[in-house]
């Protein structure tokens, strides 16, 4: 038997979370920039301080304009709510540290973001925390790694910038298996193309900076929670599961129930962290947002004619997208991301080093810079920047060629970035 | 809390502060395939302001054991059992949607008992309809949808939760998908089969407050208002733009609307 249709996707990115402004009507969502909030009176203060009223106390725990879109990043995951954050690497420190405590263990896709790679391998390190990297192909390895004092698995839906794509399904019934959840940085993929939560992930993390955004012109992130995790099944997280004297005595799992991860994310990650979203920070993501359901299919079309052109190119060695046939994750990404793999992606340039130097520089359309997800078609040459101190033999350890190269496909015509990309080639191998 | 009764475990929140036996008691009595989770603001906040609190999770639901019950009427009997076992002898009882029944119910068992009643997203006969009654008999995920969206208005499935960062209807969602398999058949046919409320109507001695939402298309409207001449002393406070999921739609004015009827115990 089929239910009643609940509210679409579309309509969800651009109304979700937000009523009109009850004041003065507002249609767009004011932005309430503002530190704090007067009390109705000292009951009402009382109460908002011991979690038995709603509203607003300290913008660094909450604020309107953020809430709205914390409300509708929950709504189109799927989640019981959402925490946004300062930045993308923010909301990641925020979803492992409502997990973690000196002495845990976190089992990681080594396939990461270079900022997650180094909180994992050389910050955490510093304060009691470890991880074991493995390889996301193999969710067996998941397995093996796991130890007793193991409170996570961390994995991203598309690797960056080899394009490994996560079978999330079965990631996720090894976390299960375990007692621990499965975090998710589905940044490349966003809500559009694949919803974590659908396929058993527990928590999903976002760079807004990048698609969701899509303007380039704002950093931010957010924690969203499933709802789903049993954490008094599990009985590693006594920090959920028993009263905690820093906040009034809160159980979070006996109190807020399947909200209880992301309640604890906010009540005491935003207050003692503090790395909290502005308000017109947020406003800016919620104008990106009404519109990322129409921008991630053009996105994806873009970057399917350019992956085709690129693999057909006698200039190009080989190119790295799971929408081509010949990529070793293309089959999962058929069943995984039917609406497109996304819009970032690599391919190794013949000629090495001095080609991608070449290549980079020729570029007129293209913009040489280190971010992914924006309108604008961006391009980066790993072995002249952010790995240009490795060697060949550092470079091939860490998967990338000399003559590696990774694009984010932006919003132009597509032509005119393979006019773009065109003129480039050519010159790469002069 | 964990206590025992009838050989299975209770749970009862108590807001977070230890229950004292001299203070005034409220009840709490969650709606069909909930527990007490959904009492979670107004636990924590008038058990700081003078109140026993005691937030039921109904057998085999939560954190309480043993097998559901099939009737209103054992599970009012039930609901009392508990609260006298915990050393109460009068209460404030408020109940929401299935909750509503049983403390209603409660109120025509033990007219001495309750101080005051609160009925939120009531109605009598409170019908189920057979689609979703037939969805929950199979265990069909059908029956949560059917919940979420008849249960809640249009304008809260949209979100704007006064909870900040919090949608409305997810939660909620999955508190019920948490119910073990019969549950929530279980509350909703006992919902539809109770008859007593004719009868437990007018033996109820204390003041009568329904709380109800305006668009509530679970328990209409109109239902309550021709119930309410069964009642000695009726009243009525209605919640604007509000489905049957007042605690979640609407905290702030559910709280209001709470605080008034404490005001006049």
């Amino acid at each position: 038997m089929s239910g009643p249709r609940g509210i679409g996707f579309d309509t969800l990115s651009v109304h979700a979370g937000q009523r009109p402004d009850p004041t003065t009507g507002s249609r767009a969502v004011p932005i309430y920039q503002t530190t704090s909030f007067v009390f109705q009176d000292t009951a009402q203060a009382a109460g908002l301080f011991t979690a038995g009223r709603a509203g607003y106390i300290y913008s660094r725990i909450a604020n309107p304009t953020v809430a709205v879109l914390e409300e509708r990043l929950a709504a189109l995951e799927g989640g019981v709510g959402a925490v946004a954050t300062a930045s993308g690497m923010a909301a990641i420190h925020l979803a492992v540290m409502t997990l973690v405590e000196a002495g845990a263990h976190i089992v990681s896709s080594r396939a990461l973001y270079g900022g997650t790679h180094n909180l994992f391998t050389y910050t955490l390190p510093r304060f009691g925390i470890t991880t074991t990297l493995v390889d996301p192909r193999q969710p067996a390895e998941f397995a093996r790694a796991i130890q007793p004092t193991t409170k996570l698995i961390f994995a991203e839906t598309v690797g960056n910038p080899r394009c490994e794509v996560l079978d999330i399904d079965a990631v996720a019934a090894v976390a299960h298996a375990a007692g621990i959840p499965l975090v998710i940085d589905g940044t490349l993929t966003t809500p559009v193309l694949l919803q974590p939560f659908a396929h058993g992930a527990d928590v999903v993390v976002h760079s807004l900076t990048k698609f969701i955004g899509g303007h380039g012109a704002a950093i931010g992130g957010c924690v969203v929670d499933a709802g789903r995790f049993d954490w008094e099944a599990s009985g590693r997280f006594p920090r959920l599961t028993e009263p905690d004297p820093g906040l009034h005595g809160i159980d979070f799992t006996e109190d807020f129930g399947p909200s209880a991860y992301i309640a604890r994310a906010r009540l005491e990650g935003l207050r003692d962290f503090g790395g909290v979203l502005s308000p017109t920070i947020a406003f800016q993501f919620l104008q990106g947002l009404e519109t990322l359901p129409l921008r991630m299919p053009r996105h994806v079309a873009n970057a399917e004619a350019i992956a085709t052109y690129l693999s057909k190119h006698e200039a190009v060695e080989r190119v790295t997208y799971p929408g081509l046939a010949h990529h070793a994750d293309h089959a999962l990404a058929q069943r995984l991301l039917p609406k497109g793999c996304g819009a970032v992606f690599g391919f190794d340039l013949k000629g090495g080093r001095d080609a991608g130097r070449k290549f980079i520089e020729a570029l007129q359309l293209f913009s040489h810079l280190a971010n992914v997800g924006d309108a604008k078609s961006l391009v980066i040459h790993p072995a002249t920047t952010t790995h240009a101190r490795l060697d060949a033999a550092a470079l091939r350890d860490a998967g990338i060629t000399e003559g590696f190269v990774r694009v984010s496909i932006g919003l132009e015509d597509p032509q005119d970035l393979i006019d773009d990309l065109s003129r480039a080639l050519y010159r790469s191998q002069q | 809390m964990l206590t025992t009764f009838n050989g299975h475990q209770v749970f009862y929140a108590t807001g977070g502060q230890a229950l004292d036996v001299n203070l005034p008691a409220l009840i709490f009595v969650h709606g069909a395939g909930m527990d007490h989770t959904v009492w979670t603001l107004q636990s924590r906040y008038f058990a700081r302001h003078g109140h026993a609190v005691i937030a039921l999770d109904l057998p085999g639901h939560g954190r309480s054991l043993g097998a559901p019950l099939a009737t209103v009427e054992a599970l009012a009997t039930w609901v009392l059992g508990v609260v006298r076992a915990l050393g109460f002898n009068r209460a404030v009882l408020i109940g929401h949607s299935l909750g509503s029944l049983v403390v209603l119910e409660a109120a025509g068992q033990a007219p001495q008992f309750v101080r005051s009643l609160a009925l939120l997203g009531f109605s009598y006969p409170m019908q189920v309809g057979a689609p979703l009654l037939e969805a929950a008999q199979n265990n069909d995920h059908a029956a949560v949808d059917m919940l979420m969206i008849w249960g809640h208005d249009y304008v809260a499935q949209l979100g704007g939760n006064a909870v900040p960062g919090m949608g409305i209807v997810t939660p909620i969602q999955r508190l019920v998908e948490r119910a073990a398999p019969g549950v929530l058949y279980t509350d909703l046919h006992a919902c539809h089969v109770y008859a007593g409320g004719i009868d437990a109507a007018p033996r109820v001695q204390c003041p009568v407050t329904l709380i109800l939402g305006d668009r509530d298309r679970m328990t209409p409207l109109k239902g309550a208002r021709a119930f309410m001449q069964h009642f000695k002393q009726p009243h009525l406070t209605l919640l604007q733009t509000c489905g049957h999921g007042m605690l979640e739609e609407r905290p702030e004015e559910t709280y209001r609307a709470l605080a008034a009827v404490l005001d006049q115990v």
